[in-house]
């Protein structure tokens, strides 16, 4: 008998996602197949993090169609599949945004994912580089169906560098496998299950650990933050720079977030999926906590060049990265005249007084207000009553009481 | 009166003892196995077509042989004991009742798989059935059934019951194999399936108690023999778990040639429904399965009657028809109130989900809020096509069935009980004093027009 011939497996798989064909080695997941491709055929992924082993699977933003399962067997899968789990088979088609049935089901995926979620944006440390705040404007509804109350946590300072805001949390895990694959000892969990499931540490211990602090960057949402930079700024204030120390403990490759000469924090590197970026031999760039919480000053660190910051993320408002400086053309405009144009508005104006704080009016200013009556405002105010709404505490509107 | 193969024996007097059940011919089939090779043991299951009892029903022949072989590594059969679903309870009078058939069918699976230990994961309220397994695995011991060189064959074998700790999840084969290993039960991301990397990251089979216990009857009387009795795919005999509002709730054999008509009525089953009330509506296989209105249940869309078999039941689809699923029937008579009836079990899908993935653990929670305030009075229209879109978007796009277990009671209520919700929003004062009663659910359904 002759021997069965053995056909050499393809050494690349082919695989098209939302008609767009390209060949990965075997093993690669649909969504790092998407990746490569590019972020407009990416599925979104909130628990998958591709530098933390058996991550993903959990969030089901990443749902995607499987139009063919393969040239051996072209059969379509019969449900979403999740992208950061699936591996690509050779001639498999995916669909992503091409498909009705996987946009459809991922809106129902964020509308689970914030029935739930106090949407506390205005006051979140997160706000601007979180990914449900992404999800949500890319893939969410405007409005809710959920009318009862939402499931509510108290805060909870897990040690002296991370506050645990549970009613935050997506529970995607990734912070319970950065403990286990990158500190010594893993001293917070998941306690309970279903909806009231709660991270924690077993009775209030601490977590301080080294590396621990990678929790807070890989957290996608601002349940786990920074306890050293807490309030302290919006981070479309600052400005990334990237920089580097000599640290005995880990790579010393950071970004750091001024404003001015004051370094408000540090993180990891984060590349275009919002993970920490590789080094050159693909090693990931953690950080220890001492560089990330004790290195707070511009002198403690060698400043390489502003972090480049995805153009359509907030903040890279008012980071122009351009080459050269534009051209003022005023001087050649006033060709030496100085014209009434650039007087003081509040010399000349009687109204937008530096010493007249609109934000204290309980209503619209009006001509009044500028006019020695310094507190009187519009008509249509009488339903605003002093102190509804007012945020005593003075800082967290979330659970008023715990400090 | 239909043919019994595990149940045969239960009124015997002593037969929870290991020599009454010895004297009885109990342990024959693991001689008559120790005398086969263990593919030849397959072949004998895979043609008495057994389908596994724990709920999908899917081929147990056909299960062993995807284990994976690989030299040197070890190999393990786990029994699954964990029976939480609402409505079944088959496995425990079994257990309980005649222990022994559970460890003959666990040694010949156990030879057949190569299984040197092997496991019983029983849920945690069972204890004092814990015990009596423990028990007679002792006895086995003995009388040189468990051990090393059992029957001088060359096979070794340790059975071990573990207790679960109340979680219906670890009823899940990889929640219970996590559980198993000492961890949260949380269901793995499949692939790997357990018949590649189970527990211990060795290859596993999971079973469920009953399909384990019908490996006895299969040796005994040959693959061939039991495929005979029954209908179609559905081969040998299945234990139903009945209750609800039914005369004689209970643990029945049946072979699955009888009508749901004759299961629900006749005196040698559940004898019919106290009180002269009407039937209502029934899950016809534990609580994930659809909910069917009495007129559906006793004949198909097709007008043809409806068998107590997987086929019969699961004709039409989830549109008209349900599942055989555990085999826990439950009954509904016309004073009772499918809202209620279904919030009670999206209450516990709530309760029992894992939380892992976002659909079942926001979506079950979600459901039962909704519930609640329907049946509390206070439903609007619009949160009848919530629940609706809610199910929807839970169905099919979790980790695990239970989230699609969740989905499918939903779904059926409100298929087939539209009314009853509508009734329960346009009469928000009514409905907190009385029921919808039986309505139309019973009346006979036109003959579907052919063309
Ligand atoms: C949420 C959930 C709960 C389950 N509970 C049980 C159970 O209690 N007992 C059982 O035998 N199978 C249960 N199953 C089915 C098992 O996952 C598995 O399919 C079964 O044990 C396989 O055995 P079988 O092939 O003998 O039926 C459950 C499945 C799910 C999704
Ligand atoms: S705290 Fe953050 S990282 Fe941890 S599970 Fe919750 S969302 Fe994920
Ligand atoms: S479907 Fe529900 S029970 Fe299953 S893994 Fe997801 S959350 Fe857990
Ligand atoms: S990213 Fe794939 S399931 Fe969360």
């Amino acid at each position: 008998m002759a021997e069965e011939i053995k056909k050499e497996p393809p050494a690349n798989f082919k695989i098209t996602i939302d008609n767009i064909t390209i060949e990965v080695p075997p093993g690669t997941t649909i969504l790092n197949a998407a990746r490569m491709i590019g972020p407009e055929v990416a599925p979104p992924a909130m628990c998958y993090y591709s530098k933390l082993k058996d991550s993903g699977g959990k969030c089901r933003t990443c749902l995607v169609e499987v139009a063919a399962g393969s040239t051996a067997d072209p059969r379509p899968m019969p449900k979403l599949v999740a992208s950061c789990r699936t591996n690509v088979m050779d001639g498999m088609v995916v669909k992503n945004v091409t498909s009705e049935k996987t946009l459809d089901a991922r809106k129902g995926v964020v509308e689970f994912l914030l029935i739930n979620h106090p949407l506390d944006c205005p006051i979140c440390d997160q706000a601007g580089e979180c990914h449900l705040q992404d999800l949500s404007y890319e893939h969410g509804v405007v409005q809710t169906r959920y009318e009862f109350k939402r499931r509510a946590f108290v805060r909870e300072d897990i040690g002296p560098y991370i506050q645990l805001h549970m009613t935050r949390c997506i529970l995607c895990y990734r912070c319970v496998y950065v403990a286990d694959q990158l500190t010594d000892n893993r001293v917070h969990g998941i306690l309970d299950r279903g909806d009231h499931s709660d991270i924690s540490t077993y009775i209030s211990k601490a977590i301080e650990n080294d590396f621990s602090g990678n929790m807070i960057d890989v957290c996608p949402v601002g349940a786990l933050t920074d306890r050293t930079f807490r309030f302290k700024n919006r981070v479309w204030f600052l400005k990334p720079m990237d920089a580097h120390r000599d640290c005995d403990k880990c790579c010393g490759k950071v970004t750091l977030w001024n404003r001015g000469d004051e370094v408000y924090r540090v993180t990891t590197r984060k590349d275009q999926w919002g993970e920490v970026q590789n080094d050159e031999n693909g090693k990931p760039m953690w950080i220890c906590n001492n560089c990330r919480f004790d290195k707070k000053q511009t002198s403690d660190w060698v400043i390489e060049k502003p972090t480049s910051i995805n153009r359509h993320s907030v903040i890279s408002a008012n980071h122009y990265q351009v080459k050269v400086m534009p051209h003022d053309p005023l001087d050649k405009l006033l060709n030496g005249r100085s014209p009434l144009l650039l007087m003081d508005i509040h010399e000349e104006s009687k109204v937008n007084q530096q010493d007249v704080h609109l934000d204290e009016l309980f209503g619209p200013a009006t001509g009044k207000t500028f006019n020695g009556e310094p507190l009187a405002t519009g008509h249509n105010v009488t339903d605003i009553k002093e102190g509804v709404g007012a945020n005593t505490q003075g800082t967290d509107s979330t659970n008023p009481g715990t400090h | 009166m239909s043919k019994k193969l595990l149940l045969d024996k239960i009124g015997i007097e002593g037969i929870k003892g290991f020599e009454v059940y010895r004297r009885e011919g109990g342990y024959k089939s693991v001689e008559k196995a120790f005398k086969m090779q263990p593919n030849d043991i397959v072949e004998e299951v895979k043609k008495s077509g057994l389908r596994g009892r724990g709920g999908a029903g899917f081929p147990t022949g056909m299960k062993w042989s995807f284990l994976a072989k690989p030299e040197g590594v070890a190999r393990y059969l786990v029994c699954n004991a964990d029976e939480s679903e609402p409505g079944t309870f088959k496995d425990r009078y079994l257990m309980e009742f005649i222990p022994h058939l559970l460890i003959e069918g666990m040694i010949v699976s156990s030879y057949t798989l190569g299984s040197k230990i092997s496991y019983i994961y029983i849920r945690g309220e069972y204890d004092w059935i814990t015990d009596i397994l423990e028990n007679a695995i002792e006895e086995a011991r003995q009388n040189g059934f468990l051990g090393k060189n059992i029957l001088d064959s060359g096979f070794d074998c340790e059975i071990y019951v573990h207790r679960g700790a109340g979680a219906y999840i670890c009823g899940e084969e990889t929640a219970l194999l996590e559980s198993l290993e000492g961890k949260r039960g949380l269901p793995r991301i499949k692939p790997p399936f357990p018949a590649v990397k189970g527990v211990w990251g060795s290859p596993t089979v999971v079973n469920n108690v009953e399909t384990i216990a019908a490996i006895v009857p299969i040796i005994n009387e040959g693959g061939e023999a039991y495929s005979k009795i029954g209908v179609g795919r559905s081969t040998g005999t299945k234990l139903i778990s009945a209750c609800g509002n039914i005369n004689k709730p209970g643990v029945y054999e049946i072979d699955m040639t009888i009508s749901v008509e004759e299961f629900i009525f006749s005196d040698e089953y559940c004898g019919g429904i106290p009180n002269g009330k009407r039937l209502k509506a029934c899950i016809p296989g534990g609580s994930s399965v659809p909910i069917l209105p009495a007129n559906l249940l006793l004949k198909t869309a097709k007008g043809e009657t409806r068998l107590m078999n997987y086929e019969s039941l699961a004709d039409g689809g989830f549109v008209t028809g349900s599942m055989m699923g555990s085999g826990g029937f439950i009954v509904l008579d016309e004073d009772q109130c499918v809202v209620r009836h279904t919030l009670t079990l999206a209450r516990f899908y709530h309760h029992e989900s894992c939380g892992q993935c976002s659909p079942c653990r926001e979506g079950t929670g979600w459901m039962e809020k909704v519930f609640t305030k329907i049946e509390n009075g206070k439903g609007e229209m619009k949160d009848i096509d919530l629940l609706w879109d809610i199910q929807r978007k839970i169905e099919g796009n979790t980790i695990c069935p239970l989230g699609d277990a969740a989905a499918w009671p939903v779904a059926a209520a409100i298929r087939h009980f539209r009314d009853e919700f509508e009734w329960h929003v346009l009469n928000p004062e009514e409905c907190l004093k009385r029921n919808y009663g039986l309505a139309h659910y019973a009346d006979e359904l036109q003959a579907p027009v052919t063309a």
